[in-house]
C-alpha cells in the first residue's frame, strides 16, 4: 500500500517539529527517515502511524485520507525502539495480542491463531522462545519478538522507530541485514526511523534526509552518498574535507590549487566552501600538479582503511584522509613526514551572504 | 553466621543484621511477644471467654468488615485518583497531590470530629441524607467513612509511582495492535499495576484495622451495632482488665496477620507473573 503525507505540520509549543513536509512513499518499499536527533523524523513516523495528529496537512493511505482514522484503524504495525513488549505475557501471548483483542466476529479461533503466531515466530527465527517472558530474552531477540507482533495483524504498512537503536553494535549489524531480507520476503511497504547514516545506506531502497523539520533530499543510497543536494546532506552522510575557497567562472580556487566547479559558470569571485570525501584524496611523497602540501599528524591503522589526519593552513581543521591499506607500504608514512595531497572528486556550494 | 550469607562485595553485614534484629526486636517483636504473654496469663476458658464473648464477636465483624469495604472503596478510587495525578495536567494538581496525603497529617481525632459534624443528621451533608433514611454517623456507615478517608492515601501512593513508569509506548503498541481502551486496560494496564494496587490495599486494611481515633467520634460507640474492637480494648484497659483488652488484641492481631499473609502470597503470584 502507498502512503503520500501532504504539507504536514507540527509544532510543540515553540518549536516547529516538521514544517510543511510533503512524502510519498511507494507500495513495497523500504524507506529510511534518516537525520539527527530533533530533526522530525520520528514525529513524522508517529503521524504517519497515528499516534500523533498532525497541526496541519493530511495522510493520505492508498490514496484515501487517513489524517483521522484512529490508530486502531489504520492496520499499521509499528516496531518501538525500547520493544514496548508486554512485560507479564509470554513471548506467544505477546504475538497473539493483536489477534485475540479483536471484536468476536473478526477473531480467528485458538488453533488459528496458534498457527499463526508459530508461523510468525518461525519467521523470525525464535518458535523456540514461544513459552519465555520478554524479561529473559537479549535485546535482539525482543526486537524480533516485537517484529512478529507488528506482523500478526498483518498491518498494511510496517512503521519502525529506531528499531535498532538500543542495541549493541553487532547486533545491530546482524539484524538490519535480517531485516533487508524480511522485507525481500514479505515486500510490505516499511518506513523505519534512523539517525544512523550507515544503517539507512545498507537497510533501505531509498532515503530521506530529514534537517529541523524539512526534507533536504530524497534518493537512493546511492544517490545520497555520491550526488548530495545540499551542504548539510554532505555533512551528515559519511565524513567530509571542509574547503573555504572562492568561485570564480566554473572553478573554485583554494591557495594555490583550483577545483572544478562546473556547476556554477556564471559565479563572479562568490565565497563557497568546497567539500571532498576523505577516500577522494590522493596522496604522494613528490609535489606536483594542483598537490597542496600537508604534514601528518596522525596515522591510524586499525580497520580496513588506513585514517590520516594532515595538517595544513588552508583547511579549519584536520584533513582526513582515507586510503587503501596497499598504499601504506608505497608511501612510507610516518607521523611528521611531508606529503602532497590532492582532491580527485569535489563539490562546491556557494556560502549565502 | 559466614555460612548464612552469599559472599558479598558490600560490608557490614553482620552489624547491620544484627543492628535490625536488635532494632526490630526492641520496636516490634517484643512488645507483640509481650501481647501475647499478658492474653496467656489468662486461663484457656477465660481467654474463651473473653474473645467469644457476642459483644467481641460483633466489635470484630464490625472492625474487620468495615476496613474492608474501606480498603475495597480505596482500591477504586485511590486508583482513579492516582490515574488521574499521573495522566493529567490541569491547574491546581500540586494541591490535589498536596490534599491526597493531608489523611496521614491530620490528626485522626479531628478528622472524626469533621466526618461527625459533615455527617451528623443535621450535618451540612447528613441533612440531606436524612431524608432518605441514610445514616451515616452514629451508624456503621460512618465507620466505613471514616476508614476510607484514613486509607486513602495508601492506594494513591502505592500506585501512583508504578504507574508514573509504565510506558505510554506499551498503550501505543496496544492501540496500534487494535485493542479497544478497554481491551488495553484489562489486558495491559491492570496486570501490570496488580502488585501495586494488592499492596495499597493491604496497607489500607491494615491501617483500617488498628485505627480508632476517628472512629469513636463518627460511630457513636453503640455495643453490638457501632463498637469496634479498638475501642472495646480501650473499654477493658480503663476497667483495668489488661489480660483481657490483650486477647482481644490477639485476636485482631491475628486475623490481620493472616489476612496480610494471604494479601502479600497474592501480591507475589502476581508480581512473579508481571516480572515474568
Amino acid at each position: 500500500m502507498s502512503i503520500e503525507v501532504k504539507n504536514i505540520q507540527k509544532q510543540f509549543g515553540e518549536f516547529t517539529a516538521l514544517d510543511n513536509v510533503s512524502l510519498s512513499f511507494p507500495t513495497g518499499e523500504l524507506v529510511a527517515l534518516l537525520g539527527p536527533s530533533g530533526c522530525g523524523k520520528t514525529t513524522l513516523l508517529r503521524i504517519i502511524a497515528g499516534l500523533e495528529n498532525p497541526d496541519g496537512g493530511v495522510v493520505h493511505f492508498h490514496g484515501e485520507d487517513a489524517t483521522h482514522v484512529h490508530v486502531r484503524q489504520r492496520q499499521v504495525g509499528f516496531v518501538f525502539q525500547h520493544y514496548a513488549l508486554f512485560r507479564h505475557m509470554t513471548v506467544f501471548d505477546n504475538v497473539a495480542f493483536g489477534l485475540s483483542v479483536r471484536p468476536r466476529g473478526k477473531r480467528p479461533d485458538k488453533k488459528e491463531i496458534a498457527e499463526r503466531v508459530h508461523d510468525l515466530l518461525k519467521l523470525v527465527q525464535l518458535d523456540w522462545l514461544a513459552d519465555r517472558y520478554p524479561d529473559q530474552l537479549s535485546g535482539g531477540q525482543r526486537q524480533r519478538i516485537a517484529l512478529a507482533r507488528a506482523l500478526a495483524v498483518e498491518p498494511k504498512v510496517l512503521l519502525l522507530d529506531e528499531p535498532f537503536g538500543a542495541l549493541d553494535a553487532k547486533v545491530r549489524k546482524d539484524l538490519r541485514r535480517w531485516l533487508r531480507r524480511l522485507h525481500d520476503e514479505l515486500h510490505i511497504t516499511s518506513i523505519f526511523v534512523t539517525h544512523d547514516q550507515e544503517e539507512a545506506m545498507e537497510v533501505a531502497d531509498r532515503i530521506v534526509v530529514l534537517n529541523k523539520g524539512k526534507i533536504e533530499q530524497i534518493g537512493t543510497p546511492d544517490e545520497v552518498y555520491n550526488n548530495p543536494a545540499t551542504p548539510f546532506v554532505y555533512d551528515f552522510i559519511g565524513q567530509v574535507n571542509l574547503f573555504h575557497s572562492r568561485v570564480n567562472e566554473g572553478w573554485a580556487h583554494i591557495g594555490e590549487i583550483k577545483l572544478p566547479a562546473p556547476e556554477h559558470p556564471q559565479v563572479r569571485d562568490h565565497a563557497a566552501v568546497a567539500y571532498v570525501r576523505p577516500h577522494d584524496i590522493e596522496l604522494q611523497a613528490l609535489p606536483g600538479e594542483g598537490f597542496i602540501s600537508a604534514v601528518i599528524d596522525n596515522i591510524s591503522t586499525a580497520g580496513a582503511v588506513l585514517r590520516i589526519e594532515l595538517r595544513h593552513a588552508l583547511a579549519d581543521d584536520v584533513i582526513h584522509v582515507e586510503l587503501p591499506r596497499s598504499q601504506e607500504r608505497l608511501l612510507n608514512l610516518h607521523p611528521g613526514s611531508q606529503v602532497y595531497a590532492r582532491p580527485t572528486n569535489s563539490k562546491i556550494f556557494l556560502q549565502n551572504r | 553466621m559466614r555460612s548464612l550469607r552469599k559472599p558479598s562485595v558490600i560490608p557490614g553485614f553482620g552489624l547491620s543484621l544484627g543492628f535490625a534484629a536488635f532494632y526490630a526486636s526492641l520496636i516490634v517483636f517484643i512488645p507483640l511477644a509481650a501481647l501475647f504473654a499478658k492474653a496467656f496469663t489468662l486461663t484457656w476458658s477465660q481467654f474463651w471467654d473473653t474473645v467469644l464473648d457476642p459483644q467481641a464477636v460483633a466489635s470484630y465483624r464490625l472492625s474487620l468488615g468495615a476496613a474492608f469495604i474501606g480498603a475495597s472503596i480505596n482500591l477504586v478510587f485511590g486508583f482513579i485518583v492516582a490515574w488521574v495525578l499521573v495522566r493529567y495536567h490541569f491547574f491546581g494538581k500540586k494541591v490535589v497531590d498536596a490534599l491526597v496525603d493531608l489523611p496521614f497529617a491530620l490528626p485522626t481525632a479531628v478528622a472524626g470530629i469533621a466526618l461527625t459534624t459533615l455527617y451528623a443528621p443535621q450535618g451540612w451533608i447528613g441533612q440531606w441524607l436524612t431524608p432518605f433514611n441514610i445514616k451515616v454517623a452514629y451508624a456503621p456507615l460512618g465507620v466505613v467513612v471514616a476508614l476510607t478517608f484514613i486509607g486513602l492515601p495508601f492506594v494513591v501512593r502505592t500506585v501512583q509511582p508504578v504507574l508514573e513508569e509504565l510506558e505510554k509506548e506499551i498503550e501505543e503498541a496496544a492501540a496500534s495492535l487494535g485493542a479497544s481502551r478497554w481491551h488495553t486496560f484489562r489486558r495491559i494496564l491492570l496486570p501490570a499495576l496488580l502488585p501495586a494496587l494488592l499492596t495499597g490495599f493491604a496497607l489500607s486494611f491494615a491501617r483500617a484495622v488498628g485505627e480508632y481515633g476517628s472512629v469513636v467520634f463518627i460511630s457513636g460507640n453503640m455495643p453490638f451495632k457501632t463498637e469496634i474492637t479498638p475501642l472495646l480494648i480501650v473499654t477493658k484497659l480503663e476497667q483495668y482488665n489488661y489480660a483481657g483488652a490483650a486477647a482481644l488484641a490477639v485476636v485482631l492481631l491475628t486475623f490481620s496477620f493472616v489476612l496480610l499473609l494471604l494479601i502479600n502470597m497474592l501480591q507475589h503470584w502476581s508480581s512473579k507473573r508481571a516480572g515474568g
